[in-house]
């Protein structure tokens, strides 16, 4: 059965019909086409498919995309403005926290749903927030760095 | 785009919509933060033509803490409760039981009717439905023996891992239930009947870790209470192969309270071990004295007694037996010093 799907979409109101059984993941990459949301283990395990809900760090991959009716979603592509990095994309990138970048855009995504509650966090608070991120190839250090650099752009007024 | 077998979503907006729902649909599934569900859902486990969604009725979110007591509806998220100053400060072992499930994404998602309603688990049932069409799949699903037990008449030996209720049985807590024919409160020691007994038949007050919970049809948990001890100490902490999103090799949920240098109260409840989260039986013979070798004996005796971990993880029973009672041992000691 479909139904009518109403959600504030990366800033931008959306209105799709969409099947009960269909996946956020699915709805973001097959009927959006933001192909950005990765998925990853397809069964929450690994953090791959993080989109913010209502500024919330959420699994997109084990949420059905009906019960975002009225809510906000941000995904990656929601970040850069104008050709501006944001400020945990400019962390990833000039801290090298991305290697072959599957995980990143959860990874940058479970960041930024941190630094929008929580400015200023302090090391634990940073491994706290990405303890359902799994990444496979950076050993996690360039990560926290990158997290840590956008913490500081943050501070000088770059958005996270 | 078909990830997901066909299933209708209803929305209920109240609790009598929910249970109507419920009713209306006997297969159907309450949907909470879907951590569990959709992952059993597309793994081919379950396959519930409709899924009520929780998460629209306001009455199910409220949550309570104060010097009386605690009150949580069963959709609010893990987070709320772990994040909650009143239940951090007033009921500690709730906060830091909510804080150890899996990692900060899922407590976003997850709901405290979810965690206490968790499907148990086991190795050979958290599989993808080749593997275990396989292994000719088990007692849990369609199959016809237990691969943890294959002796085990009939008896399944799935393991429960909600880390909420060891913690809330330590409180002595009560489930608000609400169903087709009545609304009623039972202890919430009652919800969870995982005894596993190979000599009596599965009834509504003794089942395995297929039927772990007293619930019956159409009904649903809509609010964990319990009330304040003033002056109970109470913690929790968990050993898990990695420190998130991993079930636990054994969760320990500790209560206590202490008179002068004498132990006068102690209550401790295990997760991830039995079908059932269990609440020590004989711990109030332990209490009287000080915190000397005559308690941890007593402790070690009650735990190889009661806590009878099998293999359906990939970390040894004998193993989580003894993490078990070392984990209780430790955080005993440190709320009694405390």
């Amino acid at each position: 059965m479909a139904r009518l799907l109403e959600c504030r979409l990366n800033g931008r109101d959306r209105a799709d019909a969409v099947a009960d059984n269909v996946l956020l993941l699915d709805y973001l990459r097959e009927k959006v086409g933001l192909t950005g949301t990765k998925t990853g283990c397809d069964g929450g395990e690994c953090g791959a498919c993080t989109v913010l809900i209502n500024d919330k760090p959420t699994l997109s991959c084990l949420t059905l995309a009906v019960t975002v009716h009225g809510k906000r979603v941000d995904t990656i592509e929601s970040l850069g403005v104008d050709g501006q990095l944001s400020a945990v994309q400019r962390g990833f990138h000039e801290k090298l926290g991305s290697q072959c970048g599957y995980c990143t855009p959860g990874f940058i995504m479970a960041s930024a749903g941190l630094l929008r509650k929580n400015p200023n966090p302090s090391e634990a608070e940073i491994l706290e927030a990405l303890g359902s991120n799994i990444c496979r190839c950076t050993g996690y250090v360039k990560i926290i760095e990158a997290v840590k650099f956008a913490v500081a752009l943050n501070a000088q007024g770059v958005p996270p | 785009m078909d990830a997901l077998p066909e299933f209708r979503v209803l929305s209920p907006k109240t609790l009598d919509d929910v249970v109507a729902a419920r009713a209306a649909h006997p297969d159907s599934k309450p949907l909470g933060g879907g951590t569990d569900l959709v992952v059993n859902i597309r793994r081919g486990i379950v396959a519930p033509p409709v899924l009520i969604d929780m998460n629209r009725v306001q009455e199910l979110h409220a949550i309570k803490a104060d010097e009386r007591g605690l009150q949580i509806g069963s959709s609010v998220r893990l987070s709320e409760v772990a994040e909650h100053a009143d239940v951090v400060k007033l009921y500690p072992v709730v906060a830091q039981a909510a804080a150890h499930i899996a990692g900060p994404t899922h407590r976003n998602m997850g709901t405290v009717g979810g965690n206490l309603c968790l499907d148990t688990r086991c190795i050979f049932y958290n599989q993808s439905e080749w593997w275990r069409d396989a292994n000719n799949h088990c007692l849990k699903t369609t199959g016809t023996i237990c691969h943890v037990a294959p002796k085990s008449r009939g008896v399944c030996f799935a393991t429960f891992s909600g880390d909420l209720a060891p913690a809330l049985l330590t409180l002595g807590a009560e489930v608000d239930i609400a169903g087709p024919q009545s609304r009623r409160t039972i202890p919430l020691n009652k919800l969870y009947i995982g005894f596993a007994r190979q000599d009596v038949p599965i009834t509504e007050t003794q089942g395995d870790g297929k039927f772990y919970l007293s619930l019956r049809p159409g009904e649903i948990v809509t609010a964990v209470r319990a009330k304040n001890t003033p002056g109970l100490r109470s913690g929790y902490d968990k050993i898990r192969i990695r420190r998130s999103i991993e079930y636990p090799v054994a969760g320990v949920a500790v209560a206590l309270k202490r008179e002068g240098a004498k132990l006068a109260d102690l209550r401790i409840a295990f997760t991830g071990t039995n079908p059932r989260p269990v609440l020590l039986d004989g711990t109030q013979a332990l209490c009287g004295g000080p915190l000397d070798e005559r308690v941890f004996k007593g402790l070690d005796a009650l735990v190889r007694d009661q806590i009878m971990p099998m293999k359906t993880t990939f970390t040894p029973g004998h193993y989580r037996r003894r993490v078990a009672g070392v984990l209780a041992r430790r955080l005993l000691t440190r709320l009694f010093e405390s």
